[in-house]
């Protein structure tokens, strides 16, 4: 229903717009020009899209996943204290955020939901825990190492090199995910006091 | 650097998959029908959203949009006609691809708007969807301070979005 909402307001907003500054002569050929433009939008990106997804499906059966979630096993345990003391618990949670780093966002959210379920049946409450926010929090900041979907835009836009967004990206998802882990930090503080 | 990203990739992950005995190719395929099952997933409303924004830009609605919020982006440092995208970001994903990809259309790729909408979408996710799909599924009521720090984060990347857009080409 949010949707519907949304795409009311824009069509809404325009017609609006359009009347106040004598533009409706436009509007029916941008409507025609934006549906034609996802197509070709969709067409473009397509390839990249594809060979990402290709590259990505054999890092995983390489194994790739594991080795990511052994490394962060350390900071992970950090974090989320009770979550490790459940095997099952922070071994959904790590495989969570190792497909979020990968990029495989169909993977990640049942691993998500997976590990919050089982904060919830440790915890036994209908209230988030302070682990449970930390972990959407993670999840929302979106950390991930290969950015394929925004490349392959780029790409089919001309950009001279699609991939060249990487150090902006990771660096603005470390700041982000920080920002996010020390908010958590500080409002799980303040209900405390 | 950035140019052996995409060559060192794909022959460092063809060598160990095929060091470890596997069928390199037909993984590749595998997967590469996979992208093109999440692409097709979201074609029809990438259409939807494109017309949208398209009726928003050529009606002068994103022009007067874009001057109204302009005080609020000086403010925060990031451009002005970056900030639609900043407000759809966290709804919906699609919404945000549509956006985004007008953005880098309209400036350009390598303009600074253009790579300012790339990063914002790079390193961002759509936080209240997120959100409701995973208490939503878990059946968890009350999110006490989730929605706020997520939205701090959010925040913190779009104001990094800038500056690695403008510093870190």
């Amino acid at each position: 229903m949010a949707m519907s909402l949304i795409w009311v307001a824009m069509v809404l907003f325009s017609v609006v717009a359009a009347l106040l500054t004598g533009n409706v002569g436009v509007l029916s050929a941008a409507a025609l020009e934006g549906a034609k433009s996802a197509i070709t939008l969709s067409v473009s990106m397509a390839g990249v899209l594809c060979l990402w997804s290709g590259v990505c499906a054999v890092m995983e059966k390489c194994g790739l996943n594991r080795v990511i979630a052994r490394l962060l096993s350390p900071l992970l345990r950090r974090l989320f204290p009770q979550a490790s003391a459940d095997e099952a618990c922070i071994g959904y949670l790590s495989a969570n955020v190792t497909a979020n780093l990968l990029g495989l966002g169909n993977a990640a959210t049942p691993l998500g939901i997976q590990a919050v379920q089982r904060m919830k049946a440790l915890s036994g409450s209908e209230t988030a825990t302070d682990e449970m926010c930390l972990l959407i929090v993670m999840n929302t900041a979106s950390i991930q190492l290969i950015p394929s979907t925004v490349a392959a835009v780029r790409s089919s836009l001309g950009a001279a090199a699609p991939f060249d967004l990487l150090p902006a990206v990771w660096l603005t998802s470390l700041c982000s995910v920080s920002a996010g882990i020390l908010a958590a930090r500080l409002f799980r503080h303040l209900s405390r006091t | 650097m950035t140019d052996l990203i995409v060559p060192g990739i794909l022959l460092l992950v063809s060598l160990v998959s095929l060091s470890k005995k596997q069928d390199v190719y037909a993984t590749l395929v595998e997967g590469a029908g996979g992208g093109l099952k999440i692409l097709l997933s979201i074609v029809p409303s990438l259409v939807m959203l494109l017309t949208a924004v398209h009726l928003l830009r050529a009606s002068g609605a994103l022009t007067l949009l874009t001057r109204f919020l302009s005080p609020a982006a000086k403010f925060l440092g990031i451009p002005a006609e970056a900030l639609p995208l900043v407000v759809v970001r966290p709804i919906s994903g699609s919404a945000a691809l549509a956006v985004g990809a007008d953005l880098m259309a309209t400036y350009g790729p390598d303009s600074l708007i253009g790579r300012t909408a790339a990063v914002m979408l790079g390193s961002t996710e759509t936080t209240f969807y997120t959100i409701s799909v995973y208490f939503g599924a878990s059946g968890v009521r009350k999110t006490r301070y989730a929605v706020p720090a997520a939205l701090i984060a959010d925040l913190v990347g779009f104001l990094m979005a800038s500056l690695t857009a403008k510093f870190l080409f």
